[in-house]
C-alpha cells in the first residue's frame, strides 16, 4: 500500500500534465481514480487551486459520478449488472444470492473478505446476460447456482493471500 | 503500412488505388472481437486459429482478422470465413484444427459445427442463409463483418474517407445541410430530430465559434447498438463528425463515451490519433484549408449525462445536471456556443449519405423515418444480438424472424422500447410498423433501439418496477416533481408488487405519472413515467390481479410466490438441500426433501440447482400452497 505522501505526489504529478482548465476536471480525477484506486480528498485544495474552482463544488462532482469514490476500494469487485435485459433474465436474484453470500448490500464492501459488490446499470453485453464481472473479467450468461462457487473462489483467494 | 499525411484528395485516392490492387488474401477468417465476443471467448479462438495456420504454413494463404461485432451475440465466439461466408458459431479451440484443415484447406464447410436450428433441426452454413441475418438490412453493420477497426488502411479499402475526400473537393457546406436535410436522416439518439435541419439551426446561430458532441453515453440499460457501433467501426463515426464539421462550421468536437465501455474508448482514442496523423483532423485537412480536432471525453457513470445539456456541463468539467431548454444546444451549448449534438448512430449514417446520395438513402424506409435503424434484441427472445433493418418493417418481423420467436416454448407477450424512456407494445400490435410516428402512437418510442422482448414468465408489475426503481436512482435530483415522483411511484409499484396494493393506488400511478409528464425539468423525469403508464394501458389486469387476487400470474413477484418439490420427480440427489442458504429445505418424514415454507425466502436457488433431468422443483403462487391459511410463506 502507498502511503499518503505518496499519492498527494501523484496526484500533484497528475495536475502538472493538465491546463488550468474547468473541463480537465473530470478527466483529472478519472486519471487520479485509476492511479490511487479512490479520490483521496485531502487532494481537493491542490486540485481546487488548479482548476480554480471551490473544493466544495470538486466534492461535489466526486461525489455525483458513480466512478469516483472517496474511500479506497477493497482489492476484489464483483459487479452485477442490473441492465433490463439482465434483469428479465434473473440477474435480481444473482444480485441479492451475492449480497448474502458477501454479507453486504450491493454497493458496500466486506473489508474482512476484501470485497466490493458493486451494482452497474449496463455492460453493453445485453445478448449474453446476465452478466457478472469478477476482477475485470467478464462472465457471461451466469447461473444463480454458479454465485456461491464464484463468491467462495475469490474469497478464497483472498485469504490464501493475506 | 501507416501513410503520410494526405496533403490532398488526389493523394488519398492514389494511396486507395495502391491498397487495392496490391494482391489480396485468397481466404479471410474474421473473428467477432468486440467486448461481448471477448467475453465469450474470441481472443482464445483467435490464438487458436493463429497457431494452427503456421503449423499448416498457410500464412500466405489466409488472413486473420479480428473484427468488432458480428451481431450474433448469443452464438460468440463465432467465425465468418471468406468469400463463402461460412459461419462457425459458438466454437471453442478445439474444433479450430479441423476448421483450418477442412475449410481453409479444402474449401469444404465443417456441417456437424454449423448453425442449427434447434426448433427444426435445419443447418445452415453461410450468414447470408441464417433467418438472422437474411431480413435485416445491414448498411452499417456490414461493415463490422470483415473490417478490421484498428485499421486505417482497412477503413480505406472498405471506401473509408472518400464521401469526406469528395465533400470537401466539390461541395460547399451549404450543398451538404442540403444533402442531409433531402436523405430524411433523424436522430438516432432518441428523440428523432432532422439531423440536417438541426445543423442548419447551429450554422445559423451567429458565433464566433462551433462546437459538435457525439453522444456515446448510451446510458438505456439493456442496450448496446452505440458501443458496438464504436468498437467495430469507429473511423466511420469519425469521418461523419468532420463532414458535420465542414457544414455546420465547428472548429471543434467530443466524442463523449460512457466509462463501462473501455474498449469503445479505446478504440475510438486510436481512431482518432490516426485519423489526425494521416491528415484528417487538425490544420488544413485534405489541403482544403478546413481545419478541425476531436477529443475524446469519458463519462463517469449517471444516466442523466446523456441528456444533450447535462451531457454538455459534463464535459465543461461540472456535475451532469440539465437544464431547461430553450435556449437548445444548437443556439447556447457549449460554452454558451452553438453545439451539434448528435448520437454514435445518427454520426455513423452521415459518410454513407454522401458515398450514396439523399436519393438512395431516403428510398428505404417509411414516409417520416428513413434508412436502416440498429436495435439490440434481448430478453425472451431465441436469438439475440444487434440488428439492422430498415423502417418500416414490423415488429413481428423483427421478433419472429430476425429474432426467431419465443423461447423454450413459451408465449410472447410483449416488446419493450426506448428503455426507461419508452413503454411496451402488446404482442397483438406486432403488425405496428417499426418507425418513430407508429411506436409514439402506440405509447412507447423507438429510443435510442433497445427492443427487450418479453414473454409470459416476466411481470409487467415487476417491469414497472424496475424502471420506476432505475429513473428514481438516476433522476439528478435538481427538479422536485421527477425526484419525489419518481420516489412515490416505487414505493406504490413496490406494494402492489407485494400483494399489498389497493385497486385507487392505479389512479395514483397515472396522475403522478401525469404530473411528472408535465412537470418535470428534462426529458429523464418527463419520460419516466412511461414504462409505467404503458404496462397500465396494455396490461391494467396484470396490476389488478396483484392487487386483488395477490397473485403474480408471471410469478415473478417474490412475496406472491412460493416453490414447491413434487415427489413424484423427485429423485432425492439432495442437492437442493445442500444448496438452500435458509436451511430451509429438509428430509420430510418419508425420506425425500420438502420445502419448510415458514422459512423459505423464495430465493430460487434450489429451482436453478435441481438437475434439468429432474425439474422437481416448481414455482407457483402462494395461494395454491396446500397449507395456505391466508398467511403468506416466511421469511423476509
Ligand atoms: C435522460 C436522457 C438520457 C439520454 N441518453 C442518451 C444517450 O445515452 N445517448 C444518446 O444518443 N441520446 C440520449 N438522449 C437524447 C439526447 O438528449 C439528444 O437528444 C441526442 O443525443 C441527440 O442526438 P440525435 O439527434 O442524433 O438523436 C437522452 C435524453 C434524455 C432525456
Ligand atoms: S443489461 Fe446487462 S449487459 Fe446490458
Amino acid at each position: 500500500m502507498k502511503n499518503l505522501g505518496n499519492k498527494i505526489s501523484i496526484v500533484e504529478k497528475i495536475l502538472q500534465t493538465l491546463p488550468g482548465e474547468r473541463r480537465y476536471l473530470v478527466h483529472f480525477l478519472h486519471l487520479v481514480q485509476q492511479a490511487t484506486g479512490y479520490i483521496p480528498e485531502e487532494i481537493l485544495p491542490a486540485a481546487a487551486r488548479h482548476f480554480s474552482v471551490s473544493p466544495s463544488e470538486i466534492f461535489g462532482v466526486v461525489t455525483f459520478y458513480s466512478a469516483f469514490s472517496l474511500k479506497p476500494h477493497c482489492q476484489h469487485e464483483i459487479v452485477v449488472c442490473q441492465g433490463t435485459a439482465c434483469h428479465v433474465r434473473g440477474s435480481g436474484a444473482i444480485m441479492e444470492e451475492f449480497s448474502r453470500w458477501l454479507g453486504v448490500k450491493p454497493g458496500e464492501e466486506n473489508l474482512e473478505k476484501n470485497v466490493l459488490l458493486k451494482p452497474v446499470n449496463c455492460l453493453g453485453c445485453c445478448a449474453i446476460g446476465p452478466v457478472v464481472v469478477v476482477d475485470g473479467q467478464l462472465q457471461a450468461k451466469v447461473d444463480l447456482k454458479e454465485v456461491k462457487r464464484i463468491a467462495e473462489k475469490l474469497t478464497g483467494e483472498s485469504e490464501k493471500r493475506e | 503500412m501507416s501513410q503520410v499525411r494526405f496533403k490532398s484528395v488526389k493523394e488519398l485516392e492514389e494511396y486507395r488505388r495502391s491498397l487495392q490492387s496490391a494482391s489480396g488474401f485468397p481466404r479471410l477468417i474474421s473473428i467477432s472481437s468486440a467486448s461481448c465476443g471477448r467475453a465469450s471467448g474470441a481472443l482464445k479462438i483467435a490464438s487458436a486459429f493463429e497457431k494452427s495456420i503456421k503449423e499448416f504454413g498457410l500464412n500466405e494463404k489466409v488472413k486473420l482478422k479480428l473484427t468488432g461485432c458480428h451481431g450474433f451475440c448469443q452464438f460468440e465466439p463465432d467465425a465468418i470465413i471468406f468469400p463463402e461466408k461460412y459461419f462457425y458459431p459458438n466454437l471453442r479451440p478445439e474444433h479450430v484444427p479441423l476448421i483450418v484443415e477442412e475449410t481453409i484447406l479444402e474449401g469444404k464447410m465443417i456441417p456437424e459445427l454449423a448453425f442449427k436450428d434447434e426448433a427444426n433441426q435445419k443447418v445452415y452454413l453461410t450468414v447470408d442463409e441464417l433467418p438472422f441475418y437474411r431480413k435485416q438490412l445491414r448498411w452499417l453493420m456490414d461493415f463490422h463483418l470483415d473490417l478490421d477497426p484498428t485499421s486505417l488502411d482497412d477503413y480505406f479499402r472498405h471506401e473509408g474517407f472518400k464521401a469526406l475526400g469528395s465533400v470537401l473537393s466539390s461541395n460547399k457546406p451549404e450543398e451538404i445541410l442540403n444533402i442531409i436535410s433531402a436523405s430524411g436522416l433523424r436522430g438516432r439518439g432518441g428523440a428523432g430530430f432532422p439531423t440536417g435541419l438541426k445543423w442548419r439551426l447551429a450554422r445559423e446561430a451567429k458565433a464566433d465559434k462551433r462546437y459538435l458532441i457525439c453522444n456515446g453515453d448510451e446510458g438505456d440499460p439493456g442496450a448496446y447498438m452505440d458501443r458496438g457501433l464504436l468498437e467495430s467501426n469507429p473511423f466511420s463515426v469519425v469521418e461523419g463528425m468532420i463532414i458535420g464539421a465542414y457544414a455546420v462550421g465547428a472548429e471543434k468536437g467530443f466524442v463523449y463515451i460512457r466509462q463501462e465501455y473501455p474498449l469503445a474508448i479505446e478504440r475510438v482514442e486510436q481512431a482518432i490519433e490516426k485519423a489526425r496523423e494521416a491528415g484528417f483532423l487538425g490544420e488544413d485537412i485534405l489541403g482544403s484549408g478546413f481545419s478541425f480536432d476531436l477529443e475524446l471525453v469519458r463519462g463517469a457513470g449517471a444516466f442523466v449525462s446523456g441528456e444533450e445539456t447535462a451531457l454538455i456541463a459534463s464535459i465543461e468539467g461540472r456535475r451532469a445536471f440539465p437544464r431547461q431548454r430553450p435556449p437548445f444546444p444548437v443556439v447556447r451549448g457549449l460554452w454558451e456556443k452553438p453545439t451539434v449534438i448528435n448520437n454514435v448512430e445518427t454520426w455513423a449514417n452521415v459518410p454513407l449519405i454522401i458515398r450514396q446520395g439523399p436519393t438512395w438513402f431516403s428510398r428505404v424506409g417509411t414516409e417520416k423515418s428513413k434508412g436502416t435503424k440498429i436495435f439490440s434484441l434481448v430478453g425472451q427472445v431465441r436469438y439475440t444480438g444487434l440488428v439492422e433493418v430498415p423502417f418500416g418493417l414490423t415488429l413481428g418481423e423483427v421478433i419472429n424472424e430476425v429474432g426467431g420467436g419465443p423461447k423454450n416454448g413459451k408465449k410472447i407477450k410483449a416488446v419493450q422500447t426506448g428503455g426507461p424512456s419508452g413503454g411496451c407494445i402488446p404482442a397483438s400490435m406486432f403488425n405496428l410498423p417499426v418507425d418513430y410516428e407508429s411506436l409514439n402512437q402506440a405509447g412507447s418510442i423507438i429510443g435510442s433501439g433497445g427492443m427487450i422482448v418479453l414473454d409470459e414468465s416476466t411481470c409487467l408489475v415487476d417491469m414497472a418496477l424496475y424502471f420506476l426503481n432505475f429513473a428514481s436512482l438516476e433522476s439528478c435530483g435538481k427538479c422536485a416533481v421527477c425526484r419525489i415522483g419518481t420516489r412515490q411511484m416505487v414505493r406504490i409499484l413496490k406494494k402492489i408488487s407485494s400483494g399489498e396494493g389497493e385497486i385507487s393506488d392505479l389512479e395514483r400511478l397515472e396522475k403522478l405519472g401525469w404530473t411528472m409528464q408535465k412537470g418535470s425539468l428534462c426529458g429523464l423525469g418527463r419520460t419516466a413515467a412511461n414504462p409505467v403508464l404503458s404496462a397500465l394501458g396494455y396490461f391494467r389486469a396484470e396490476f389488478e390481479k396483484h392487487i386483488v387476487d395477490k397473485e403474480c400470474p408471471a410469478l415473478v413477484c417474490q412475496k406472491l410466490i412460493a416453490y414447491e418439490i413434487e415427489p413424484e420427480k423427485c429423485a432425492n440427489c439432495q442437492l437442493c438441500l445442500k444448496a438452500c442458504p435458509y436451511g430451509a429445505i429438509r428430509v420430510g418424514t418419508d425420506g425425500a426433501p420438502v420445502i419448510n415454507q415458514e422459512l423459505c425466502t423464495r430465493c430460487g436457488v434450489c429451482y436453478s440447482t435441481c438437475p434439468p433431468q429432474f425439474s422437481a422443483i416448481r414455482k407457483v403462487s402462494w395461494k395454491s400452497l396446500e397449507q395456505n391459511d391466508d398467511k403468506r410463506p416466511g421469511g423476509n
